[in-house]
């Protein structure tokens, strides 16, 4: 069975146990309640609790890129996007798969980053909203956006325009009806709806590739 | 989240193994339920078997229907030729369900697997029966919040109407075993004494004094597959699912018919419903009725009145004893093309 898995548990950190996890967690207590001295200390020990924690390798491709990480088996895709690799583009917003805000495609397929361990992106490629643009060129979704002002505060553009594009590639944006079915996951709370419609439903007529 | 273990596996035996090991450990497909409800600490897992490296998402023609691999990711499912020509009910079901995105996430098996929404069992401050089991006997975890059913007497709109005990009116949320319970679907599974087969109406349970149990699994049995038999209800399938808004929501009441018709008279027919217990709801006794009955108002409201038998309100879910019936005639309408 050993070789039929990868099990990571006694792999990576071999030093790091439960004991030293309370050692490391007391000191940063201690720290804690002396600031501001405390809070300073507390920010650098952080990575040492963290890595209290078992440490597994990951291997994805981001936007292109190959990532060889080492991570924790409770971070989620998002998580690793926007706290690991500073692409704040995914946006969190209920955090619980109700929201879309944290939509990224993966291998393709529109996904929810917040419901999705990391972990089990391995050997995968994910696209978030920063790997849309080509450059300086903007994707024709986000020119769409843009045109029919296809939002107001912005927070769940990232995650409309990235639902909006595989919306159009599944071919399931035949009609405004179709759309709105297809987009019910990505909820806008300014409610934006009626001219994220149209943004999509001009790029689908407008025929440019997405 | 609090911490866990992650082990990835590559077969189903190393799967069952990895499950049986210790207690608290759970396979994890699509995530989509799973890691919401570890996010929610409704369960805390020590280990969690990463499965979804396991081939086991092909959807294939068989001499006597169509196979489903346990992996096959619901939105694959729906859009698959065979399945919309063959079985439309399931493709209606599994567009019914959930977002454009969880769909490309979610699995068949996971889908199966999926617990209730209930508000009680998703706060592990209110008690709940089958969250934190009275009895513990042969289940895995611990109690977690206080016992009891928080539903019974309480905010109860979205629960049970048929089958429900003292101890849960929970209902099963899922679309897509609404059309499998249907279409006599079966459930192929492995466990650590080997390979066994149950139908899919056998798969869920009612709650009776184990609330706790949502299915029939045995402990470390593992979905391979779903077989579905090949039908004459292609041309006269609907799914009709009743919510709070248009779409991305769970069903108050749905309904799903599939028909084969002779001219205006039925002459076989599949009837279930979800969102109004425990399990999907089939309705073979109103099934039986149908057969051979001429498609008009008058057999659809008589199939809805025995539909109703035994059916029990419990408040604010009272509504559904009329929803539900009502829900019935449109669908058989709307499958036999009276409407």
């Amino acid at each position: 069975m050993a070789d039929e898995e990868t099990s990571g548990g006694e792999i990576e950190n071999p030093g790091s146990s439960r004991r030293t996890f309370l050692k490391q967690s007391t000191a940063l207590a201690a720290l804690a309640v002396t600031p501001p001295a405390g809070i300073t200390a507390l920010g650098n020990g952080f990575p040492e609790k963290a890595a209290a924690y078992e440490l597994l390798p990951l291997q994805v491709e981001i936007n292109g890129t190959v990532q060889k990480l080492s991570i924790e088996p409770r971070v989620t895709l998002l998580d690793l996007l926007r706290e690991q690799l500073g692409l704040t583009g995914t946006k969190k917003g209920c955090d619980h798969g109700q929201c879309g805000a944290c939509t990224v495609h993966l291998d393709g397929q529109r996904i929810n980053a917040c419901l999705t361990l990391a972990l089990t992106t391995e050997g995968s490629q994910v696209t978030t909203i920063e790997g849309l643009t080509k450059g300086d060129t903007l994707h024709p979704m986000q020119e769409a956006f843009i045109k029919h002002d296809g939002l107001q505060c912005g927070y769940c553009t990232p995650g409309q325009i990235m639902s909006a594009v595989a919306c159009i590639r599944e071919g399931h944006a035949d009609s405004p009806d179709e759309v709105r079915e297809y987009m019910s996951g990505n909820i806008c709370r300014c409610g934006a709806y009626a001219n994220i419609v149209n943004a999509i439903m001009d790029v689908k007529q407008g025929g440019a590739k997405v | 989240m609090n911490p866990f273990r992650y082990t990835r596996v590559t077969t189903p035996k190393a799967a069952i193994a990895a499950v049986i090991q210790e207690g608290g450990t759970y396979f994890l497909a699509g995530g989509t339920n799973l890691i919401d409800l570890v996010k929610r600490e409704v369960i805390l897992p020590e280990k969690l078997v990463d499965i979804t490296k396991l081939p086991l998402a092909t959807i294939e023609k068989t001499a006597t229907g169509i196979r489903i691999g346990a992996l096959a990711k619901n939105s694959a499912v729906a859009d698959h030729a065979l399945v919309q020509k063959q079985f439309p009910l399931l493709a209606m079901a599994l567009n019914a369900g959930a977002s454009a995105q969880l769909r490309n996430m979610a699995t068949v098996g996971g889908n199966m697997m999926q617990r209730t929404r209930c508000s009680y069992f998703y706060d592990p401050s209110m008690p709940c029966n089958k969250r934190s089991p009275v009895q513990s006997g042969p289940d895995k975890g611990q109690p977690n919040g206080p016992a009891g059913c928080g539903a019974i007497g309480g905010f109860n709109r979205m629960h049970a109407i048929f089958g429900g005990s003292g101890k849960c009116i929970a209902v099963h949320p899922s679309d897509m075993c609404v059309a499998l319970a249907a279409l006599d679907a079966r459930v192929n599974v492995a466990g650590p004494k080997g390979e066994r087969t149950i139908p899919f109406t056998d798969f869920h349970r009612l709650p009776g004094d184990r609330p706790q149990n949502d299915n029939t699994l045995l402990p470390g049995e593992l979905i391979l597959s779903v077989d579905l038999p090949t039908n004459a209800f292609a041309e006269h399938s609907h799914y009709l699912k009743v919510r709070d808004r248009a779409s991305y929501a769970f069903a108050l009441v749905s309904v799903g018919v599939g028909l084969k018709m002779n001219e205006n008279t039925i002459q076989e027919a599949r009837l279930a419903m979800g969102g109004v217990a425990h399990k999907p709801w089939r309705l073979t006794e109103v099934e039986q009725f149908l057969q051979g009955q001429p498609a008009t108002e008058v057999t659809f409201r008589q199939a809805a009145t025995l539909a109703m038998k035994g059916a029990k309100g419990y408040g604010e879910n009272d509504f559904k004893l009329t929803l539900a019936p009502n829900a019935l005639i449109d669908a058989l309408k709307t499958a036999t093309k009276t409407a």
